[in-house]
């Protein structure tokens, strides 16, 4: 190992600044987020698992067609879903547009954009809490399973313990997502990055909350289009 | 982010250079509090993790010892067991719920609690600072969590030993249906409920902590301090901390699945279950495999998140005490991602009798002795340190060294092991409790002594006794031959693990002697270990204290700090590095520090 030849080579970083040039709090979300990835991909994979060694699977289709006041036996197959995926997807657009605001010290159009995301975010998590509230009234549960398979086979209680926990996992990290752009807001109407000179935090939280939306959109073709 | 900004957390983060002319002596107002118990002081956590550790090591073994007795002496009481134990030891004789308890917390509280948080807690807290030369972690407060988590998790498992059904008792791995149910065995009850409590507040303990490791490692090294620059211990620690990031999560996700089977009547890991007196159960469609997949998915990457922080601190010592470079540094670095990578893919070898399709197997007998090629570069790469050295044998270097051949005993068993054929007769019996208490137990052991026996000085600045510190090494050594050697040959005549009793088997009680012996030496060797705490406390307040900046004459950047340096390490400005960390015996001078500038007629290597 050479101990002299380093110093002449200055393309390499030596220390002093950090050599991705991001700051310690961006690497840690980032290592987070890999972490958190191998949760959700142990969760998913372990879903593709089972149902692989099953016979037979309820068809989506069948199983998410119904729309909030719509009549009973309403056939919209998917419709719903559908637009709780856009509305996450939009929210996803509204924090790009916060963190953008936040790079040019654009204390109004972070506020602004932040609104909208944490909008989008409760909008999301009520319109997963209507679906899970109709599928319990169908009779689903952990443990309990009403529907058949697509071939009209007795189906095993394990797409509803899957559903209800990875869509429950996904929730609950949407819902953490939703706090953490709240307390941003609060940050950001006290002024607080404004004191600081950046609006760093806000791109951290921003790269969590596109975090949440990628796994759902892995968490929406597992249980809705496969 | 600069190493300043850190203790001021309010300030901005493109701040000055690390290297202004500010003067940096800290004189915070400091309460016993802040000080010695919420403190987020790197070093002091560090010494909050090792002592929680100690702690934790005194009950694992003492668990240990008790389930010797049981095996050692099978036909014999002991009244005083059931003054200790109460209805678990009825008569002076442990019952088989007892030893099962005591076999699955043993392996839980070692593996977890004394090998993880004691030995990456402790010395990546403590040295990553210091050797990369930084005032403190990336975030102090997150450090302080993740201690507190680990806190929290020791206090739950504790618990779990008192309640009345008794802790968890289906092995540290937890496999279903025996976690799963409740009505599979009475440790299944709530003292399951409290292992998967503990075990999750650890991962999260674990990811704070890892996450910070990363961040700093990565970002807040002194100027002059490249990767390559970096001690080999540091090296480790990283890839340790990458490792545990990277690994842990899916475990947590197989405990989520696997409370949702204990609590809301899910079959994630349930099908076809008859329980004895319950009749058979609804469960279907899960599969305990999956279960299996998932935790050594964590369980394999785990006994490298033991080995590798030992790895590290052993290479360092070696050097310093053979005054003499480490041989093959980048081929360590080499050795030790390949190392990391090849963790993640050997997992279904812990599985090859489970039914896993044989090619599969193949493939992950291949991936498995694959691990023998970086292995075996980092023993002769250690060998090749020692070789012609000017060996000090200070008790860390004694260590250091039986954790080499602590290494090269258990390793090579490895290779026996990582055969899918073989392993038809070898899996489940003694062979591989010899195997991985002597290459990962034993070794990480001796690889936690060493880098206290060596870092102490700068912990508290004074020194342990030598006397009984060889003491503590030569018993220690030599007992955990003496442990685990003979086990190699009852797990080869197939004398199976876990087993409660073995005098009533034709097969295996040609052993009876052997297991008395075992038995006995595990209590001295359990018995000398209090020699060790004894000496680590009592030198707390009487060592022989430490004069000089530099007891060891190594070349690393906490030697520069203050023989008791204060939260912020360095007084006024973070020394700049100029050189790798090995320079010993080069240019004809015996060693010559990271912070000295390289002069002109230095040599190259």
């Amino acid at each position: 190992m050479s101990t002299t030849t380093t110093a002449t080579t200055p393309k390499l970083w030596s220390g002093g600044k950090s050599p991705f040039n991001v700051e310690y709090g961006k690497l840690m979300m980032w290592y987070f987020l890999m972490s958190d990835a191998f949760t959700f991909g142990a969760f998913l994979i372990s879903y593709g698992t089972i149902r692989f060694s099953t016979n037979g699977w309820p068809d989506p289709n069948v199983v998410f067609k119904s729309f909030p006041f719509a009549p009973e036996g309403v056939n919209a197959p998917l419709v719903f879903v559908s637009i709780m995926t856009f509305i996450l997807i939009i929210s996803s657009v509204t924090m790009v547009l916060a963190v953008k605001a936040g790079q040019n010290m654009d204390k109004k159009g972070v506020t602004t954009n932040l609104i909208w995301t944490i909008i989008g975010g409760i909008a999301f998590l009520s319109c997963q809490a209507w679906e899970w509230n109709h599928l319990h009234h169908e009779g689903a549960w952990w443990g309990m399973n009403p529907f058949l398979n697509a071939d009209g086979t007795a189906s095993s209680t394990n797409f509803t313990n899957y559903f209800f926990t990875i869509t429950g996992f996904h929730g609950f990290h949407v819902f953490s997502g939703v706090i953490i752009n709240i307390v941003m807001l609060i940050m950001t109407l006290m002024d607080k990055f404004e004191e600081r000179g950046h609006y760093l935090m806000i791109e951290k939280a921003g790269l969590y909350w596109h975090f949440v939306d990628l796994v759902w959109v892995f968490v929406f073709t597992c249980f809705y289009l496969i | 982010m600069s190493n300043e900004a850190v203790l001021h957390a309010h300030s901005d983060v493109a701040t000055h250079d690390a290297h202004g002319d500010h003067s940096h002596e800290h004189h915070h107002h400091e309460t016993f509090i802040t000080k010695y118990v919420f403190s987020q002081d790197h070093k002091m956590i560090a010494k909050q993790f090792l002592i929680t550790g100690m702690v934790w090591a005194v009950l694992g073994g003492l668990m240990s010892v008790l389930f010797r007795l049981q095996l050692g002496y099978p036909d014999s009481t002991f009244p005083w067991l059931e003054s200790i134990l109460g209805k678990w030891a009825k008569g002076g004789h442990i019952t088989p719920e007892a030893y099962y308890a005591l076999v699955t917390t043993h392996g839980t509280v070692l593996v977890f609690f004394v090998l993880t948080a004691g030995l990456s807690g402790t010395f990546a807290n403590f040295l990553i600072p210091l050797q990369i030369g930084a005032r403190d972690m990336a975030s102090p407060f997150m450090n302080m969590l993740s201690y507190w988590f680990f806190f929290g998790a020791s206090i739950v498992m504790l618990s779990s030993m008192f309640v009345e059904t008794g802790p968890f008792s289906g092995g540290w791995t937890a496999y279903p249906p025996l976690s799963a149910l409740g009505d599979a065995s009475p440790g299944s009850k709530t003292g399951m409920d409290l292992w998967i409590v503990s075990m999750a507040l650890f991962v999260v303990s674990s990811l704070l902590g890892g996450l910070n490791y990363i961040a700093t490692v990565l970002n807040m090294r002194t100027k002059g301090m490249s990767m390559t620059r970096l001690p080999l211990t540091i090296w480790a620690l990283f890839f340790t901390a990458v490792l545990g990031v990277l690994s842990f999560p899916v475990l947590l996700s197989g405990f989520i699945l696997l409370i949702f089977d204990r609590n809301f009547g899910t079959s994630f890991y349930l099908s076809d279950i008859f329980i004895n007196g319950v009749g058979a159960l609804p469960n279907e469609g899960g599969s305990a495999i999956l279960f299996q997949h998932l935790f050594w998915f964590l369980g394999h990457p785990e006994v490298y998140i033991i080995l590798l922080p030992a790895m590290g601190m052993v290479s360092e010592i070696l050097s310093v005490n053979s005054r003499k470079p480490i041989f093959g540094y980048m081929a360590m670095i080499g050795s030790l991602f390949a190392i990391a990578i090849l963790a993640f893919l050997v997992w279904a070898h812990h599985m090859f009798v489970t039914g896993l399709n044989p090619f599969l197997g193949s493939v992950f007998v291949l991936l498995t002795l694959l691990i023998a090629v970086p292995s075996a570069i980092k023993v002769f790469n250690w060998l090749t340190t020692l070789w012609r050295g000017n060996i000090r044998f200070t008790p860390g270097m004694l260590f250091a060294i039986g954790f080499v051949s602590m290494f090269i005993s258990g390793g090579l068993t490895g290779i026996w092991l990582g055969n899918s054929a073989l392993d038809i007769h070898l899996h489940d019996t003694y062979f591989v409790i010899a195997h991985f208490h002597i290459v990962m137990g034993v070794a990480s052991m001796f690889g936690m002594f060493a880098g206290i026996y060596h870092w102490y000085p700068k912990m508290y600045g004074r020194f342990m006794n030598n006397t009984l510190a060889y003491i503590h090494f030569w018993v220690t050594i030599a007992g955990a031959y003496m442990i685990f050697w003979p086990m190699h040959y009852q797990g080869l005549a197939g004398m199976p693990r876990r087993y409660y009793d073995f005098s009533i088997w034709e097969s295996f009680k040609q052993f009876q002697d052997l297991n008395r012996f075992i038995s006995l030496v595990a209590m001295i060797v359990f018995a000398v270990q209090f020699l060790f705490l004894f000496n680590f406390f009592y030198s707390i307040f009487r060592g022989r204290k430490v004069t000089t900046l530099n007891p060891w004459e190594s070349n690393t950047l906490e030697w520069t700090t203050p023989i008791h340096p204060g939260h912020g390490n360095w007084v006024g400005e973070i020394p700049e590095v100029h050189r790798w960390a090995y320079d010993y015996g080069k240019d004809g001078k015996d060693f010559i520090q990271q912070t000295t500038p390289v002069g002109a007629d230095e040599s190259h290597h």
